[in-house]
């Protein structure tokens, strides 16, 4: 009995703590430069967390084409923070200059 | 419209017409979509006195910018200003392109409409994709901008035989797309030209390229070819856009294109740098990219006068 208990406590222990690590490593940055998204198609894991940084001299954003989200203007040096939940491929653009786009590819 | 009719030794009412030109001006006059063009020069001095007049185009004053390629974007907006002010002839009113802001802030509009205010000149606008990204997306410039127009700021009006067509090709963007108009504008602009005739000139003004001047770096607009097709059975079209700090000319037809320079920072040619950015030149070369455009109409000819002027022309 003891020992079940145990075990489950470990497991969820040992559960929680993989889920700790897990979100360490999942924050990732996309770059905006050169009126380009880099990289211009990410893979990652649901509940990553994605920051996308502009390094050009000129205003972007970030924009679902879905419309499932949709940044604020990002000046230079500015961020964008968004999770990803569900699996599937979003696509995005920028409000400023549409012809740059971007893809995330949301897979366990 | 002239007819010819024969009178009665065969000879042309039009040709009896050429004969007497030649002998006495010199000018020459033929008859194309609709309007009499003029086949010699006529002056800027003797159109004012035909009742031409003179406007302005300024554009893309991006109020609030202070990166390197300009950190001073009010003063040069000043100083274009104040060479408008200087101007001899002084201009029946402005147009401005777009890129009025940098980033839509109620300061930026504000400090853009005391700036260009002291033109003491009426003045049109129509927005850049930079002056529709507050929260309301669009409802700051339409605050100031909107009255009379619809969707988000296209209108028309009329100045002395000309007509004028302010486009918004900077809403509804698609990911992977250039300008848009969209059909609700396209369809008002069907409605808004069919009462014209083929011989009125018509402007229009627009902050994207109305033609696919380099897609590679979004320069263009994915639907202005229905536009243009509106626009076909025109005599003279004159159209004017900015957001490609830079002149650049295109003739189509009865159409010419003009994409004017920026009050704020220069941008590279197509293709000649990494990204269609603010260029950043030596301190002195600057002035010589920034300036604003005279365009003078003169009753009679299909094309209008553009004059273009830099921030370091005396």
């Amino acid at each position: 009995m003891i020992g079940r208990r145990f075990v489950l406590g470990l497991a969820l222990i040992l559960a929680a703590a993989g889920q700790g690590c897990a979100a360490e490593a999942s924050v990732v940055t996309v770059k905006i430069e050169n009126f380009t998204f880099y990289p211009a198609e990410l893979t990652v894991k649901p509940g990553t967390t994605i920051t996308f940084e502009n390094a050009d001299d000129i205003p972007h954003s970030v924009i679902d084409k879905a419309g499932a989200f949709h940044s604020k203007p990002l000046d230079t040096g500015d961020s964008f923070k968004m999770t990803v939940t569900d699996a599937g491929e979003i696509t995005y653009f920028c409000g400023f200059h549409p012809h740059m786009v971007g893809r995330i590819i949301v897979k366990q | 419209m002239p007819h010819d009719h024969d009178d009665a030794n065969g000879v042309t009412r039009r040709h009896a017409l050429e004969c007497m030109l030649w002998a006495g001006t010199g000018v020459l006059w033929t008859v194309a979509g609709g309007i009499p063009v003029s086949r010699a020069f006529l002056g800027t001095a003797q159109a004012a006195e035909t009742t031409g007049y003179s406007f302005l185009q300024i554009s893309d004053s991006h109020v609030g910018f202070n990166k390197p390629a300009n950190p001073h974007a009010m003063d040069t907006l000043n100083e274009a200003i104040g060479k408008v002010k200087a101007m001899a002839t002084k201009p029946a009113f402005m147009l401005h392109t777009g890129d009025i802001t940098h980033l839509s802030k109620a300061e930026e509009f504000d400090n853009a409409a005391q700036a260009i205010g002291a033109a003491g000149l009426d003045v049109h606008y129509v927005p850049g994709e930079h002056d529709l990204v507050d929260e309301g997306q669009g409802k700051a410039y339409l605050e100031r901008y909107g009255k009379n127009t619809r969707g988000a700021g296209y209108y028309s009006f009329d100045q002395s035989g000309v007509h004028f067509i302010g486009l918004v090709n900077v809403v509804g963007l698609k990911a992977g797309g250039m300008g848009s108009l969209g059909a609700e504008q396209l369809a008002w602009l069907a409605d808004d030209l069919k009462g014209l005739t083929d011989s009125t000139p018509v402007v229009v003004f627009a902050h994207i390229p109305l033609w696919a001047l380099y897609p590679q770096w979004g320069w263009g607009t994915d639907d202005s070819e229905q536009a243009l097709g509106l626009l076909k059975r025109f005599g003279s079209v004159t159209v004017l856009n900015g957001h490609i700090h830079q002149l650049m000319q295109k003739v189509e037809g009865n159409v010419t294109f003009h994409t004017a320079r920026s009050t704020a920072f220069p941008q590279p040619e197509p293709g000649k740098a990494p990204s269609p950015g603010p260029m950043l030149v030596p301190a002195e070369k600057l002035r010589g990219l920034l300036g604003v455009r005279s365009v003078v109409y003169a009753p009679g000819t299909a094309t209008l006068a553009v004059t273009d002027s830099t921030l370091a022309d005396v």
